[in-house]
Parts: C-alpha cells; sequence; structure tokens
C-alpha cells in the first residue's frame, strides 16, 4: 500500500506512528487507577501535550543536528519566540489558535532565518558557540530590556483589560480552535481503568503527525539526501561546486519553524510564556532528547522527548513512601539502605539520572534508543539455534589439572 | 577619569576568573584536543572543595566553661571548634578564620586527583571521537556533577566569607591620587586579582622555563614527532589535565566570597568562559587570559549607567555580542594561530 507518495514501508511506518499516538491515552494508562502501579500511568492530559510538544521540538532539531550534522545548542530561543507570538495573539485578537500557531512559525522561522544566516558562516564548535551566544542573548534580552514585550520575570499571560478585539460573547475564555476547548477532556471509565481523551492532546497529535509526515518526506527527498551529504563531507560537496550553504540554512530555518511551532503548542496548552523557555538548559534538553533516541533516524527524536518526558514525571513523582511501599517485603535495614540510594536518582534529584543515562548513551550507544531496538531485533531475527556457532563465544579455559 | 578605573578595577575580578577558567579549557583543548563541556563543573567542585573545608573547620563540641555561668548561675557551655582547641585559641581562631585560603591548598591535591580520573576514567575515550561527542558526553558529566553537589549541599548558596583582615573595602583613588571615596573596591577583589595574576604567572612560567613544560608545548605543536622520540606524551597530556583542572578549581576556591557558591555556578560560568576561550582563539593560552580580561572590563563597562541608558540592554548582551562580532570577522579569534579550527 502506498499512500502520499510514500513507499510501502514509509507507509507502514506512518500508519504504525499514527495509530500510536491516536491510541496513545489508552496505551499509556496500562494499569488499573488503584493499583500500586498507578504511578507508571502516563495517560493524563498534560503529560501526553507534553510528549507531543516535545516531540515536535526533537524531530525538528534533528533535522539540523541528525540529519545535517550541525549542533545547535540555541533552540530554545525558537521556542520561546513561538510562546509569546501565540500569547501576544491571545492578548490582541482572541483566545482562538488558529491565528497564533501559524504566525508562531512564520516568526520563528524569520528568527532563525537572521540567526542561521550568520550562525552558519561558521561550522563545528564555533557554530554551537554562536547560537548559544544569540539564545543566550535573547534570554538576557526578554529578561530585562524586553519586558514590555515579554513581560520580564513575570511571563507574558492574558490580562483582563488585554484588547482581544475578537472576543464574542459566548467565546470560551481559555485556548480553543475554533471552539475545541484545549483543557476540556473526556473521561472514559472501563472497569478499574480510567482513560482521558483530551482535546489538547489530541489537536497537538494531530499536528505532530502532520509535521512527523513532513519529516519523513524530508528525509527521503533529494533535499534531504542533500543534507546528509553535508553531514557526511561538506568539503567534498564545496569542491564538486555545490554551495552548501543555503541547504544548510534551509534545515536551519525548518528546525526553527518546528521549535516556533512547539512553543506555540506550548502557549495553547497554557496561556502562558516565559523566558526560562530559552535558556541554554532548554536547548540542552532538547538535544539531549534526540541523542537519546537516535540521532539522524526519523523514531529516535521522538521516542528520546517521550522517554525524557515520561521519566521526568515519573521518577520526580516517587517519594519515600512509594519507596518504601515497594521495599517493605524486605528487611528494615536493606529497605533502608536501598532507599538512601534510591534518593540520589528519584524524586528532585532525577537530572543525576537523566545525566548519567546521557553519558552512558554517547559512550556505548551513540545510535540511542533505536540503536539499542535494532540490536534487540536483530537478536530475535536471527536466533541462532543452540549450537550453531559453537565457538562464538569463549569456552571456559580447560583446568590446568585436566 | 575616576569612573573609568573604577570600571576598569571593577571588570578585574570578573576577568581573572573567566581568564583562569579559560585557561584551563584552552590547555586541554591543546594538549588532548578535547572540548570539555565539564570545566564549569570543575570551577563549581573548587568553589564546594572551600565550602566543605570552612564546614570542617567549624566543626565544634561543647565544652562547660568553668569560668563563667550564666544568668542563673549554672556553669556555662560554650561551643569550641576542634580546631581551637587542638592549636589554642589564638591560632585556631586564625585558622577558622582563614578558611578561604587553607581550602586552596586542600584543593589543589583534590583537583588535580579529579582531573587525573576524569582524564584517565573518561576523556580518554573520546580522542578519537567527534568534537560533538566530546560536547555531548562532558556535558552529560557536568550534569551529574552538578546534581551530586545540590544533592550534598542543597540548592541554595552557601555563604562562605573571606578572612577579616579582607573584608571591607578600601579607597583606591587616595592611592592614585583621586578625591576621597571616588573609587571605593573591596580587598578581596583585588586580592583575587593578585591571586589569579600569580597563578597565571606560574603556569606561563611552568610552560615556558620547565623542560616538562617544553616537552608539552612540543607535544601541543606536534604531537606524533614528540611521541616518535620516545617521550611519553599521554602522561604529560594527562598531568596537564590535572593541572588545569586544578587552576578552575582554586580559581573556584578564591571566588567564593565574592560570589557565594550554588550549584549552577559551573554552568553559568562555562557558557561565557567558553565565549572566552572562542574569542581569544582557539587553543591560544595567552589569548584565553587577554580575551577574559578583556570581556570582563568590557562587561563592567557596560553595565555602567552612562552607556546602558544609550544602549538599553547593552550589559546582557555585550559579551555574546562580542563573540559573534569576532567569530565573523576573525574567526581564529584575536591572538589564535592561523589553521587552528579555523572553519
Amino acid at each position: 500500500m502506498k499512500l502520499l507518495g510514500l513507499s510501502a514501508k514509509d507507509t507502514r511506518f506512518l500508519l504504525i506512528v499514527i495509530f500510536l499516538t491516536l491510541a496513545t491515552p489508552v496505551l499509556l494508562q496500562p494499569f488499573p487507577e488503584n493499583s500500586g502501579l498507578a504511578t507508571f500511568n502516563a495517560g493524563y492530559p498534560d503529560l501526553m501535550q507534553r510528549f507531543a510538544i516535545f516531540g515536535i521540538f526533537a524531530i525538528g532539531f534533528n533535522i539540523l543536528f541528525g540529519l545535517t550534522g550541525y549542533l545547535s545548542f540555541g533552540h530554545a530561543a525558537f521556542l520561546g519566540v513561538g510562546s509569546y507570538t501565540v500569547v501576544w495573539m491571545y492578548k490582541l485578537l482572541d483566545y482562538n489558535v488558529v491565528w497564533g500557531l501559524p504566525l508562531a512559525v512564520v516568526t520563528s522561522g524569520v528568527f532563525a532565518l537572521l540567526i542561521g544566516f550568520v550562525s552558519l558562516r561558521r561550522s563545528g564548535i564555533y557554530f554551537s558557540i554562536l547560537t548559544l551566544a544569540f539564545a543566550q542573548m535573547s534570554y538576557n534580552l526578554a529578561y530585562s530590556v524586553l519586558t514590555p514585550i515579554t513581560n520580564g520575570e513575570t511571563g507574558l499571560q492574558v490580562y483582563r483589560s488585554d484588547a482581544q478585539v475578537l472576543l464574542g460573547a459566548n467565546e470560551p475564555t481559555s485556548p480553543h480552535f475554533f471552539g475545541l476547548v484545549m483543557s476540556k477532556s473526556t473521561k472514559l471509565n472501563l472497569g478499574d481503568w480510567q482513560f482521558t481523551f483530551n482535546n489538547g492532546y489530541y489537536f497537538t497529535a494531530i499536528i505532530a503527525i502532520i509535521v512527523f509526515y513532513i519529516s519523513l518526506r524530508i528525509f527521503r527527498s533529494p533535499f534531504g539526501l542533500m543534507l546528509r551529504a553535508i553531514k557526511t563531507n561538506q568539503t567534498r560537496l564545496n569542491y564538486t561546486g555545490i554551495n552548501t550553504r543555503p541547504y544548510a540554512l534551509a534545515a536551519f530555518v525548518i528546525s526553527g519553524m518546528y521549535a516556533g511551532l512547539a512553543g506555540g503548542l506550548m502557549a495553547a496548552m497554557d496561556p502562558l510564556a516565559g523566558a526560562e523557555r530559552m535558556q541554554w538548559t532548554a536547548s540542552g534538553e532538547v538535544v539531549l532528547m534526540v541523542i537519546l533516541g537516535g540521532a539522524g533516524t526519523l523514531m529516535g527524536p521522538i521516542l528520546g522527548a517521550g522517554f525524557i518526558k515520561y521519566f521526568e514525571n515519573i521518577f520526580s513523582k516517587i517519594n519515600d513512601q512509594i519507596l518504601q511501599g515497594w521495599f517493605a517485603w524486605m528487611p528494615d535495614w536493606l529497605s533502608g539502605l536501598l532507599i538512601e540510594i534510591s534518593h540520589f536518582f528519584v524524586g528532585k534529584s532525577w537530572h543525576l539520572t537523566l545525566g548519567l543515562l546521557f553519558m552512558l548513551v554517547v559512550i556505548f550507544l551513540p545510535g540511542g534508543l533505536v540503536e539499542a531496538g535494532q540490536r534487540i531485533a536483530r537478536l530475535f531475527k536471527k536466533k541462532p539455534p543452540e549450537d550453531k556457532d559453537p565457538g562464538h563465544h569463549p569456552q571456559p579455559a580447560p583446568h590446568v589439572a585436566e | 577619569m575616576d569612573a573609568i578605573i573604577l570600571q576598569i578595577l571593577n571588570g578585574l575580578d570578573k576577568g581573572s576568573a573567566y581568564a583562569l577558567i579559560a585557561l584551563g579549557l584552552t590547555l586541554i583543548f591543546g594538549t588532548l584536543g578535547v572540548v570539555n563541556f565539564a570545566h564549569g563543573a570543575l570551577f563549581m567542585i573548587g568553589a564546594f572543595v572551600a565550602v566543605t573545608v570552612q564546614r570542617l573547620l567549624g566543626l565544634s563540641f561543647e565544652q562547660i566553661d568553668p569560668d563563667k555561668t550564666d544568668f542563673l548561675g549554672n556553669p556555662l557551655k560554650v561551643k569550641m571548634t576542634y580546631v581551637e582547641s587542638w592549636f589554642g585559641p589564638e591560632v585556631g581562631g586564625t585558622i577558622v578564620d582563614w578558611s578561604v585560603p587553607v581550602a586552596v591548598i586542600i584543593a589543589i591535591p583534590i583537583m588535580l586527583l579529579v582531573g587525573y580520573v576524569m582524564e584517565r576514567g573518561l576523556i580518554k575515550h573520546f580522542y578519537k571521537r567527534p568534537h560533538a561527542d566530546q560536547i555531548l558526553v562532558t556535558f552529560g558529566l557536568a550534569i551529574v556533577l552538578q546534581e551530586l553537589i545540590k544533592y550534598f549541599y542543597g540548592a541554595n548558596p552557601i555563604q562562605t566569607p573571606a578572612p577579616s583582615v579582607f573584608k571591607g573595602s578600601f579607597d583606591f583613588g587616595v592611592l592614585v591620587g583621586f578625591d576621597p571615596n571616588a573609587i571605593i573596591y573591596p580587598y578581596w577583589r583585588l586580592v583575587y586579582f593578585a591571586f589569579a595574576a600569580v597563578v597565571l604567572g606560574g603556569v606561563f612560567a611552568f610552560l615556558r622555563y620547565t623542560t616538562f613544560g617544553m616537552v608539552v608545548r612540543a607535544g601541543m605543536a606536534d604531537r606524533e614527532t614528540v611521541g616518535l622520540l620516545g617521550i611519553n606524551i599521554d602522561k604529560r597530556f594527562t598531568i596537564m589535565f590535572g593541572l588545569a583542572a586544578a587552576v578552575a578549581g582554586i580559581a573556584g576556591v578564591m571566588y567564593t566570597p565574592i560570589l557565594s557558591p550554588n550549584y549552577h555556578m559551573g554552568m553559568d560560568f562555562l557558557v561565557l568562559s567558553f565565549v572566552v576561550v572562542v574569542v581569544g582563539g582557539m587553543g591560544s593560552l595567552p589569548g584565553a587570559v587577554a580575551a577574559g580580561f578583556l570581556l570582563g572590563i568590557l562587561q563592567s563597562f557596560a553595565s555602567m549607567n552612562e552607556i546602558k541608558s544609550l544602549i538599553p540592554g547593552i550589559d546582557q548582551v555585550i559579551i555574546y555580542l562580542v563573540a559573534i562580532i569576532i567569530l565573523l570577522t576573525r574567526p581564529r579569534g584575536l591572538l589564535g594561530r592561523a589553521g587552528v579550527m579555523e572553519d
């Protein structure tokens, strides 16, 4: 089966992604509501929205980093620009996200064009430093001089005194899409299970599917091939007479637009925008997501974003009570010890786990989760019969006395 | 005129810290070819060595003072630090008071060890990997170190006072013939600058006038040839990594009275120090130092009210602005050699 100009394999892939995305509220809710494992459920709106939003952010970043090989440390700036744009549209027009989101994509695209045009004059670490410098500049300015636009430390939000010229009498007073209110959910109870179908999640999910499809097309297009060539050997491309900069700039702008869209969606879920979204640690986070999932692969960024956001949420929720519940069957001294050790990794210390995990991935698994999946899949596919390759595993050395 | 001198002085202490961190970064890059994003974390570890030393010296026990009684007539319990009980109140009190300088002495072996372990345990395996991988793995390490510090010391800044001799400010203006109160400058900042100058001079002298330093410089220029001459250059480079870590560490120790240590100070300084390295020229030691002071002073000029009212927000962006201009017009940096990372 071929759809939308994709090969049969990609169509299948896209359909799987669509299914997984749409079924997320059910799939991520595997444990009954009152069971001890309910902590691990992730099927509530706020978290699922974050999956989709950061998925979009990471997909876009992957086009620049994974495909083209430029490591930007400043993409959070575009995220912030997107958020601010959408909130400004709320303030000026009304709560319908249809005005803000396209504009967020456009403004972040313009920003990306300017920053990219300058930054791409250099490559390698210089490029990273330049993007970092630009992002930190935007961050610092958003906090200080640009306060009339960004509302400084308080963050930009909608006040009653704002113009909102399009606001009708019966219009919802929170973000909506032609009357579809983002924060509304439908709950479905099946036995002990409770599933929440949230408007906002489905809105972001459908956008995520569309942008995933776009990135799939970019990956398979001649343009994508050119980006890959830039990553592999830019010098050689230059010698063959190809000017690589327009291609790299295009990749930069596209990824900036993705980031702007993600930022806009953040404001669409929660009508707020703050400068801390632009800080360089936020840029670092998307780098972590892409690397952890697998840079340069299609699925990697989504997996990485989901993985980090899921564990961030779960790990920071685990507290002493829950730990005691788990270790209750052990002798006291052992459970006490285990709880002490766990303190390093859960709760507020979740970033330690993330940092360690990230280091391990960079060291041992440069391909990220996708590579891990492929390795496991290979293990299962060609599962060798017991005696097929006896020499493969080292035999225990014969004992000296034998 | 006095305002200008004041701003230059104000820029010196920050500039010294940038210069010390940037020097270490450059040493590591020049010797091992590794971009170390965990260098700010080393600065932070140094600062927390100072905190630890201060706490250890402050450990005390309760003792009944036979000579004194409280208002009910009961014998008074007084707290006494162990150091005071060992060395007597005179000497002991001085040691407690001088906890920051004491911490410098303790920090040097600790940081050498930390640097050595880091290089042998992690960085060694990343010589041949692309710069992006080096950045990423050291970035991960920086997160881990930062979180460990946060776990043990909490998220709030911890005050670490300077020795009481150096508390307060003095009137620098009178010394050079200005009106009194024109240039008021805290003592400790001057101490920090002098300290930085000594350390920088020491490192440069070490590289220039010792055989070890000569071999290291030769290795920076042409590693392979030095290796072919039968010199174990790797071992020397590892020691240089330890040295760079020690420089960053003691820079952090001495900075604690100026900025109360918190767990994210490493990251804050790292970003700026990287900008400093790039402005100075990747791999150029004098460049790193010059750019450190230059940017520190520029930053303090930009935060003058006169300039801020002229160009609003300039104090927030000046460093990045300079970096962008330098990178675009002179990619090798101010004092960088031609051809080093110049693409």
